[in-house]
């Protein structure tokens, strides 16, 4: 078999690769390079090709371009049952006509790898369905099934583990208890671990490296918390998390921060925080890092200040109150306050001004599509 | 067209019987009396006749057989030493016409309802031409297909003249020619409850099992073909039963010859021709329990009850 039983995870380049359907094209020539042993998400939402570069990488699909590297190797002409690679499906596709043990065995039995049955049972011992083994995969509930799917991808040791939002189909608290399980196991056993999801909770909460994907391209890369403190598009700024943006020209530039007017509002970013320092430019901040006042405050230069606006909207969300504050000439903000017992102000239609550190801001390189002074809060966070 | 006829003669009525709540045992009771009524009627009656008739003494005393009701166990003793070749001859065609349908409708079936799935108009077409046959009768096929392999055709004569066949030896009236009528008109039995099941076949299961290492031979072997058991089963069995019990493709009137005569055969010569009651009930008992047991055997070992 082309395929040895490895223990440790390999590491994953994809060079250049796009794929191209019947009148679109998925994949525009996407590089990546995922270190062995990481636990890599690619987040998206439905459409923007991530699904089909695991496929590509899984060898299910081909690429019409490029070239994919497992562990250095160049697999992209190898089949899908030649390469180190397993998947644990969105369907689970565990075989309806056999039990689950069989199920687990039967990567290992493919391969010729001795003892099949008892590393398959201590496969299941794992994921704690040792005792279900005899049970026909449609006898299980679709967390167990979900478990069965990831033993009888790990059992294989593979050096790539190809996850395919395996845990869409389960409920909130079933989802959070198999994203820490899986988890613990990708550290246990050590394996790639390629993640395609479009929760971007789930993808901040496992992975160590988060590639956001949008139309085929990957927009931006790196570890959730910079990604989440220093988007660099419009649509990362809003996929992940929510953003409150503003756009204006820059009018001010100073050796370490430039100023963008919006509609008589100044407001600075840090240079090295953004990604354009000319011409018409979106910055935004995260709606928990900005406050609001009921009295225009006296805050100095590292501070920006917006306002007057009127509360238009509260919602109470258990850890925190959502304020959205209209804001006149300049659109809607979000200001999320903690619910820490000294909520500032509750009630609707009260004048207040918002303010945020300088260093909170951040500057896009894009601008988001219904440019002008309208800015947009709304968050797509996809659920 | 009545595909779901066809589809999962194996046992899909199981899967309509599962839970049926207490208050509904009256009413089903009650709808399935005119079918109980039909079977007693048309199906155990018959059925009862026919055993009777089989067990039948012959009394010759007045000079031509009178058949008197009794318990002639030896009639039975009597046709299986008689028509043994028969007998033979009826359950090995249908074995091997049976397998020809099955080896040729599979990768139709497969294409029409995997490969084709991208096309449902092509999808059509071949259904339709699966079935197209049945608008023309069943009689005048196989006679047709008497006169393209007569022994004046050019297939005969070609063959005759590469040396494949001797010049004396011709096609109607062997066993070949049996058993390739046989498989020709009953292949549409096969090709649709196999569509009917590969149509429904989940490609992520394949995936799966090329993910897991599998060759495509392998995951066909593995996944595949265990997969469309049910297809397979209800296919064979849909062959294979009227196969075993059929006179037309045999006959000496369409492709066969006295050589090739099956159980069939003597069945309507006793009953029609020599009038031989007890000779030709018997007969059709025995085709009957041999044909239950082959098939209960049969639907045992392939454990399709799982699938279901």
């Amino acid at each position: 078999m082309a395929t040895e039983f490895v223990a440790r995870g390999a590491d994953l380049e994809l060079v250049g690769i796009r794929k191209e359907f019947p009148g679109f094209t998925a994949i525009e020539d996407l590089d990546l390079h995922i270190p062995a042993g990481e636990f890599f998400a690619l987040l998206g939402p439905s459409g923007c090709g991530k699904t089909t570069t695991l496929r590509l990488v899984a060898g299910l699909d081909e690429p019409t371009k490029g070239k994919i590297l497992i562990g250095g190797k160049d697999i992209t002409a190898t089949k899908a049952y030649q390469r180190p690679v397993n998947t644990v499906f969105q369907s689970y596709a565990l075989f309806p006509h056999m039990s689950v043990l069989e199920n687990v065995a039967f990567g290992l039995k493919q391969r010729k790898i001795e003892d099949p049955m008892s590393k398959a049972q201590a496969s299941l011992d794992l994921v704690e369905l040792g005792h279900l083994a005899l049970r026909r995969p449609a006898q299980l509930s679709g967390g167990q099934q979900q478990r069965v799917a990831l033993a009888r991808a790990l059992v294989n040791r593979p050096s790539l583990l190809l996850l395919d939002e395996p845990l869409g189909a389960l409920d909130l608290k079933l989802r959070r208890q198999m994203q820490i399980e899986l988890k613990a196991i990708q550290m246990e056993v050590g394996l790639t671990f390629l993640h395609v999801t479009h929760d971007q909770e789930e993808a901040m909460d496992m992975a160590d490296t988060v590639a956001v994907m949008n139309k085929g391209r990957i927009e931006q890369m790196g570890s959730p918390e910079k990604l989440y403190d220093r988007p660099k598009t419009v649509f990362v700024s809003k996929f992940l998390g929510q953003s409150n943006l503003f756009v204006g020209k820059v009018e001010e530039e100073n050796a370490s921060s430039i100023s963008i007017n919006v509609a008589g509002n100044k407001i600075t970013v840090p240079k090295d925080r953004a990604e354009k320092h000319k011409g018409t430019i979106a910055v935004g901040v995260r709606p928990e890092k900005a406050f609001f006042h009921e009295e225009k405050p006296k805050l100095g230069a590292g501070h920006n200040l917006i306002g007057p606006g009127e509360i238009i909207d509260i919602r109470f969300t258990g850890v925190s109150n959502q304020y959205l504050i209209e804001i006149p000439n300049v659109g809607n903000v979000t200001v999320f306050a903690q619910n820490i017992g000294k909520s500032p102000v509750t009630e609707l239609g009260a004048k207040v001004w918002v303010s945020w550190k300088v260093e909170h801001a951040f500057g896009l390189s894009d601008l988001p599509t219904n440019v002008g002074t309208e800015t947009i809060t709304q968050s797509i966070t996809v659920q | 067209m009545a595909f779901a006829a066809f589809s999962h003669g194996g046992g899909g009525g199981k899967k309509v019987a599962a839970p049926v709540s207490k208050g509904s045992g009256k009413v089903a009771l009650l709808l399935l009396l005119p079918g109980l009524m039909y079977l007693a009627v048309f199906f155990i009656a018959p059925l009862f006749s026919l055993i009777a008739t089989s067990l039948q003494t012959m009394d010759i005393s007045s000079g031509f057989p009178i058949y008197n009701y009794g318990f002639e166990v030896s009639n039975y003793v009597n046709v299986v030493s008689q028509y043994g070749p028969q007998i033979f001859r009826s359950f090995f065609y249908a074995l091997i016409a049976t397998i020809s349908a099955l080896v040729i409708s599979y990768p139709l079936a497969y294409f029409i309802g995997v490969k084709a799935r991208r096309w449902p108009l092509l999808q059509g077409l071949m259904l339709t031409l699966v079935i197209a046959p049945f608008f023309i009768s069943f009689l005048l096929r196989t006679f047709a297909w008497k006169q393209i392999f007569s022994n004046e055709s050019w297939i005969v004569t070609g063959l005759q003249s590469i040396g494949f066949l001797q010049p004396d030896q011709y096609l109607v009236g062997t066993p070949f020619m049996v058993i390739f009528g046989l498989t020709y008109n009953f292949i549409p039995f096969m090709t649709l409850p196999l569509y009917t099941t590969l149509e429904r076949l989940d490609i992520r299961y394949l995936e799966a099992g090329a993910d897991l290492y599998a060759s495509p031979r392998r995951t066909f072997m593995k996944v595949t073909l265990p997969l469309s058991m049910p297809g397979i089963v209800s296919g064979t069995l849909l062959t294979f039963i009227p196969i075993a019990g059929d006179y037309v493709n045999a006959s000496g009137l369409f492709l066969g010859s006295t050589e090739t005569s099956m159980l069939g055969n003597v069945v309507e010569s006793k009953f029609l021709k020599s009038y031989e009651y007890p000779t030709a009930s018997a007969l059709s008992v025995i085709l009957m329990g041999a044909i239950l047991f082959l098939v209960t055997m049969y639907v045992r070992k392939s454990g399709t009850d799982d699938l279901l």
